[in-house]
């Protein structure tokens, strides 16, 4: 049980500013996504807090204490690399013994422990292979039993599921977040997919450029995004966003419907888009298309369910509605969440 | 249909049995000469690969009775073991330290040691000698401990650079926040993992202080310090009078061990080099 707080963290190396004054703080036994996409400084974020880099301005704290100083051995944080980084030379016991052996715990526990670890995720038959003879997957339960049996006050998954085929990985989250709630570990877990992040997390950070962009629950992200940013990056399809006299006016591809799929939908937006091509996803349909006038023929995505596809006629100029209540505003010049205004 | 396998299996396997000829030939000599009659040895008309005459031992126990070799054989092996310690003792945290805690120069650094290695002995030779001699250890075999480890360290350095350099960091990462210290990480699991290129360091070591002839012949002239590959020719090779027979005994005794110990020394190599390393996502 722990909390974890970062303040003002940057880290420079050299001219690259890879973290600009981080302010994070995880309440207890919180699961925290972070997301962002390649080279937003998450992987460096993760590795300041582990303690296998020097931050070059603010502090790491755990429980209320300060820890930058600390080597990693001192922080009781367990690290699951996005390699896994097992110990190729140790069979699968003796890396999930190794944290123990630095520990010094005496050698009948560290079975225990073992046997434990090994039971709660399914691998006791693996137990004296050498990690070169463990699949993808298998690899990943023994990196994590290895962070679970020493017991740690915060867990720090670095992408540990990129490496797996899309098959195994739905099972492995289900897995942690299961993990998870049964250990009751304050966990952050890095990622660059959206959909991992969003579907894992009590709450979400929003990386870009070494900042932190938005935290909140997986809800606020989708419904209230602080700025164009996380507009963008949550939601598959993305937001459309659509610039018009110095604001930005936004709304979800699955809010839009075709005005005459819905005649009696009050308190609505209207968009005027010409609709020039449809693909079938199975459950739903994708409209691409484009807007007219105001819009400057900016790009538009519409997902539509199966019964109001036959509303729409390609080609043609066709009003959309999206309730007033899901449209969103932000600035044009800083991308940042503005007050409605009338469209 | 039936016969293409055969012929081909017959095939491979004559093959394979002439370059095997061909390789074990000199050895093979060498042995056959060591065990020859004079009288055998000495007629022309004889096969020189064929024992013409019974064979018989008198050579070996006049090598071993008559001349130095038994001490010669003794200073080869002390020089040998103690420039592999001190070798491994500079190499190991020489190459550990520059691969991952001197950042990138460190890590740029191993042409530079690698180019120390390529100045040859014979320019090296008379400006050493001098400072061996100052030093005192002229004649004795510290002359010589003292100066191969000049070759051996560089060249072992850069050899096990690249070792540790091939270790991913997220592997000793994982074990510093495992509760290691660094030098904890360093015995723990570089060490294992550098085995094949530290035991290649251990064999480098020994046959080039058991092979090098320049520094044994100029900085040693006392009989009793000669090591085998200068006190040999030296000691059975008087005036233009040469013991063949106990030449070839002398350097098969030395030569066909170490071929076999290197051997299976490689056989393991092998096998250490497929500890499969995970591949490092930031690299």
């Amino acid at each position: 049980m722990a909390v974890l707080e970062v303040r003002g963290l940057a880290k420079h190396f050299g001219d690259f500013k890879a973290l600009q004054g981080i302010d994070l703080a995880t309440r207890d036994g919180e699961f925290v996504t972070i997301v962002g996409p390649s080279g937003c400084g998450k992987t460096t974020l993760m590795r300041v807090i582990a303690g296998l880099e020097k931050p070059t301005a603010g502090d790491v704290m755990l429980n209320g204490k300060v820890i930058t100083p600390l080597p990693p051995r001192a922080r009781h944080i367990a690290m699951v690399f996005q390699s896994y980084a097992l110990y190729p030379h140790m069979s699968v016991a003796d890396n999930i013994a190794f944290p123990l052996k630095a520990r010094g715990v005496a050698k009948g526990e560290r079975e225990a422990l073992i046997r434990w670890a090994a039971k709660v995720l399914g691998i006791e038959a693996l137990l004296h292979r050498r990690p070169a003879r463990l699949s993808g997957g298998e690899k990943q339960k023994v990196a994590l039993a290895r962070a679970m049996v020493r017991k740690p006050a915060l867990f720090i998954f670095d992408e540990p599921l990129s490496s797996l085929d899309a098959q195994v990985r739905a099972a492995a989250r289900a897995e942690l977040r299961q993990l998870h709630d049964r250990t009751g570990v304050t966990t952050i877990y890095v990622t660059h997919d959206q959909i991992e992040a969003v579907g894992l997390g009590d709450r979400v950070a929003v990386m870009q450029a070494g900042a932190l962009r938005q935290i909140g629950s997986p809800q606020e992200l989708y419904y209230e995004p602080a700025n164009t940013f996380v507009a963008s990056f949550i939601g598959t399809p993305p937001m459309n966003l659509l610039p018009r006299d110095g604001v930005i006016v936004g709304f979800r591809p699955e809010h839009a419907l075709p005005r005459a799929a819905a005649p009696d939908l009050a308190d609505v937006a209207t968009f005027a888009i010409r609709v020039t091509r449809t693909e079938f996803l199975g459950s739903e349909w994708l409209a691409y298309g484009s807007i007219d006038g105001a819009f400057d023929n900016a790009k538009v995505l519409c997902k539509l369910q199966q019964d109001v596809i036959g509303k729409v006629k390609l080609g043609e100029i066709q009003d959309f509605v999206v309730s007033r209540a899901l449209v969103r505003f932000f600035d044009k010049d800083t991308g940042l969440r503005t007050a409605p205004v009338t469209v | 249909m039936r016969t293409a396998p055969v012929v081909r299996t017959i095939g491979f396997y004559t093959g394979l049995a002439v370059l095997c000829l061909f390789a074990i030939f000199p050895a093979l000599w060498m042995v056959i000469t060591a065990f020859k009659r004079n009288g055998d040895l000495y007629d022309p008309n004889n096969n020189p690969f064929l024992f013409n005459l019974p064979p018989r031992l008198s050579h070996i126990s006049f090598l071993f009775r008559q001349t130095n070799y038994p001490i010669f054989l003794w200073n080869s092996f002390f020089i040998g073991i103690i420039v592999v310690a001190i070798t491994l003792a500079l190499a190991v945290p020489a190459a550990y330290s520059l691969a991952r805690l001197m950042g990138h120069s460190g890590e740029r650094s191993s042409i530079a040691i690698f180019l120390v290695y390529l100045i040859p002995p014979t320019l090296l030779f008379i400006p050493l000698y001098e400072i061996v001699t100052m030093i005192g250890a002229a004649n004795t075999v510290w002359s010589l401990i003292l100066v191969y480890p000049t070759i051996t360290v560089p060249f072992c350095t850069w050899l096990l650079l690249s070792f540790f350099r091939s270790i991913p960091r997220e592997v000793e990462e994982a074990a510093l926040t495992d509760g290691w210290s660094r030098v904890g990480v360093f015995f723990r699991v570089a060490l294992p993992l550098a085995v094949p290129g530290i035991t290649t360091c251990v064999v480098f070591a020994f046959a080039l202080s058991l092979s090098d002839y320049i520094y044994a012949a100029v900085f040693v002239s006392t009989t009793a310090s000669r090591t085998v590959s200068a006190g040999v020719p030296t000691e059975l090779i008087r005036g233009d009078i040469y013991y063949w027979q106990a030449l070839m005994a002398a350097t098969a005794i030395v030569g066909i061990p170490l071929a076999i110990v290197y051997g299976l020394l490689f056989d393991w190599l092998v096998k250490g080099f497929q500890v499969e390393l995970p591949r490092s996502a930031r690299t």
